[in-house]
């Protein structure tokens, strides 16, 4: 007995470890935004200086304000698309249609993304050759890209809730004479809120973090924060910089806690009253 | 005997399936076809700068194939290397991220019920934050003045900086770093929901702890084990930002020729061709993610 206690000291020993090197880059990278020198290893005293600078950056806010928007629309996208690809694949019967569909939606999850990007942008220029539709590459083709691939993620999410719900309530509303799509906007869209809104969450930080699709389908009028950020590292390292990792690392860590924090309650609801 | 799709669906569910459908056919499936195509026409000065595939001559259609982009790759020892130092810088983080999150997973499965979900959210919480900035911050640490080269020579360990930033152990730690959270995932998922009872059962018939983790753990987390490794393989494999920011000249990956090719050298036929290349290399551990997927949802449905 006393080995096996040795084993799980062991993995638990390894998660510490872990979760240590997850967050202490982290740590630094916020520790360091509040560094009164230029240098960015050199600790100069205490002060708030860069997110100052960063308040005065025209660029950087002209493209936060790009990628929110991109995000918002792409992730309200990919919810509607995910969520019609989830139920196709959890409520459906076997069929060609059903097999490639999912095979389709799963691929984006770990296909390489500059095989993604590059084909996208090669359908565009290829669409602008033929239709002469969308003239130009900007904010609508990146929402293109994004919805399509944040799809994937909405689609996987939905459909393991999908899986776990009681399908006699949907019957009975049937039954009682709903229509499909009564039932599907009354009954089946608040049960499974709580992953919509997790899919929702998820899409817009994908979104918001995206630099290599972005890059490759977006054209000079829409640059966004990511792709901001990667030309400005690529020429070193700037403590303005560390002001805007912090400012993202807050807003993510915040809404994410937040998802957990409804997630919880409502599967608290959801347990029957005898557990 | 299989009747038309829209014989047998209702109205309803052909919208349903549709939308989906026609999206992902126009922006996913199809873009493939075009990128094929395009590997196999010619550089042009022009816009867009390639040449077409057809071509209209003597009252006749002609479709020229141009299969020297291909020959072009398998010629050019630079595109080998690339090929093959991405395919060994994903192989060893792959092995490095199950080799750390393996355990990790199981500390996590093997926690109480009301702490897993927070753990898990704390595993995944750093890979929502944005990727570009993590990496960032190793970039500070690694660099000759930053944190681990100034607390090694304060500690007097070493005299003069070590070069660990734009050199090849930085990428796999970045890489390492940066998709641990993928790996994690879908280990825990498997682990969570392994049957105690076997393991009891297997230590009240005598088996050693280690003996119990090769002979009846490990086997039954293996679809999580290969999950987890394609999920970490295959994007790995057309990595391009890690290696730009935190490597050398030295390391070489498709990822970083192809978007070169791409974007600087406008050779789009190149790219292309470099992209579909990938692709067939990646073939066999997409398939083998496919399969573990559906098999995993049919099991749960």
């Amino acid at each position: 007995m006393s080995s096996l206690k040795d084993k799980l000291s062991f993995s638990t020993i390894m998660l510490w470890a872990g979760m240590f090197f997850l967050y202490v880059p982290m740590f630094i990278l916020i520790f360091y935004s509040f560094n009164e020198s230029k240098l960015v290893t050199v600790w100069g005293g205490f002060s708030a200086k860069w997110y100052g600078e960063l308040f005065r950056d025209q660029q950087i806010l002209d493209a936060v304000w790009t990628s929110l928007r991109v995000a918002f629309f792409a992730s309200s996208m990919a919810v509607i698309l995910g969520t019609m690809a989830a139920f196709v694949m959890t409520r459906f019967s076997r069929s060609w249609g059903k097999t490639t569909l999912s095979s389709m939606i799963t691929a984006p999850l770990v296909m390489p993304e500059v095989i993604t990007g590059l084909s996208l942008l090669l359908l565009f220029v290829h669409m602008a050759d033929t239709f002469g539709w969308p003239a130009e590459r900007g904010m609508l083709t990146v929402w293109l890209a994004h919805s399509t691939f944040c799809a994937a993620y909405v689609a996987v999410v939905v459909s393991a809730r999908l899986r776990e719900l009681d399908q006699s309530i949907e019957e009975a509303a049937q039954d009682l004479g709903a229509t499909p799509l009564k039932t599907f906007f009354f009954i089946t869209v608040p049960m499974i809120s709580p992953s919509l809104m997790a899919g929702w969450l998820l899409s817009f930080s994908l979104s918001l973090d995206d630099l290599v699709i972005a890059s490759f389908t977006s054209g000079p009028g829409a640059t966004t924060l990511p792709m901001v950020v990667f030309s400005s590292v690529r020429m070193g390292v700037s403590p303005k910089i560390n002001a805007l990792a912090t400012l993202i690392i807050l807003t993510v860590s915040l809404i994410a806690f937040i998802s957990w924090y409804f997630a919880r309650r409502s599967d608290k609801k959801s347990l029957p009253p005898a557990m | 005997m299989k009747k038309p799709l829209k014989f047998r669906l209702p109205k309803g569910q052909c919208w349903t399936i549709g939308v989906p459908y026609f999206w992902l056919l126009l922006f996913f499936a199809l873009p493939f076809a075009i990128v094929l195509k395009i590997s196999f026409s010619t550089a042009a000065i022009s816009i867009p700068p390639y040449e077409s595939l057809f071509s209209f001559a003597d009252e006749s259609l002609q479709i020229l194939l141009n299969i020297g982009n291909y020959l072009l790759i398998f010629d050019d020892s630079l595109y080998i290397y690339a090929y093959l130092g991405s395919l060994k810088m994903a192989c060893i983080t792959t092995l490095g991220c199950l080799l750390i999150g393996y355990p990790m997973a199981y500390a996590i499965a093997r926690a109480p019920k009301q702490q897993q979900t927070l753990l898990i959210l704390l595993v995944m919480l750093p890979s929502w934050t944005s990727f570009l900035i993590r990496v960032y911050a190793w970039m500070g640490i690694l660099s000759n003045n930053g944190l681990i080269n100034n607390l090694l020579l304060w500690l007097g360990v070493i005299s003069e900086p070590i070069q660990m930033l734009n050199t090849n152990f930085a990428v796999y730690i970045g890489i390492i770093y940066s998709y641990l959270p993928f790996m994690i995932l879908p280990l825990y998922a498997t682990l969570s929901q392994l049957d105690g009872s076997l393991l009891e059962a297997a230590s009240d018939l005598g088996s050693r702890s280690m003996n119990t983790f090769w002979k009846v753990t490990l086997p039954l987390s293996k679809g999580g084990v290969i999950a987890g490794s394609m999920l970490v393989f295959i994007p790995v494999v057309g990595e391009f930002v890690i290696p730009e920011l935190l490597g050398g000249p030295d390391s070489l990956m498709i990822g970083k020729v192809l978007w070169q090719e791409f974007f600087n050298n406008r050779d789009w036929p190149v790219a292309s061709a470099l992209a579909i290349v990938m692709l067939g290399l990646l073939i066999i551990p997409i398939t083998l993610f496919h399969r573990y997927q559906s098999r995993s949802m049919e099991k749960d449905a």
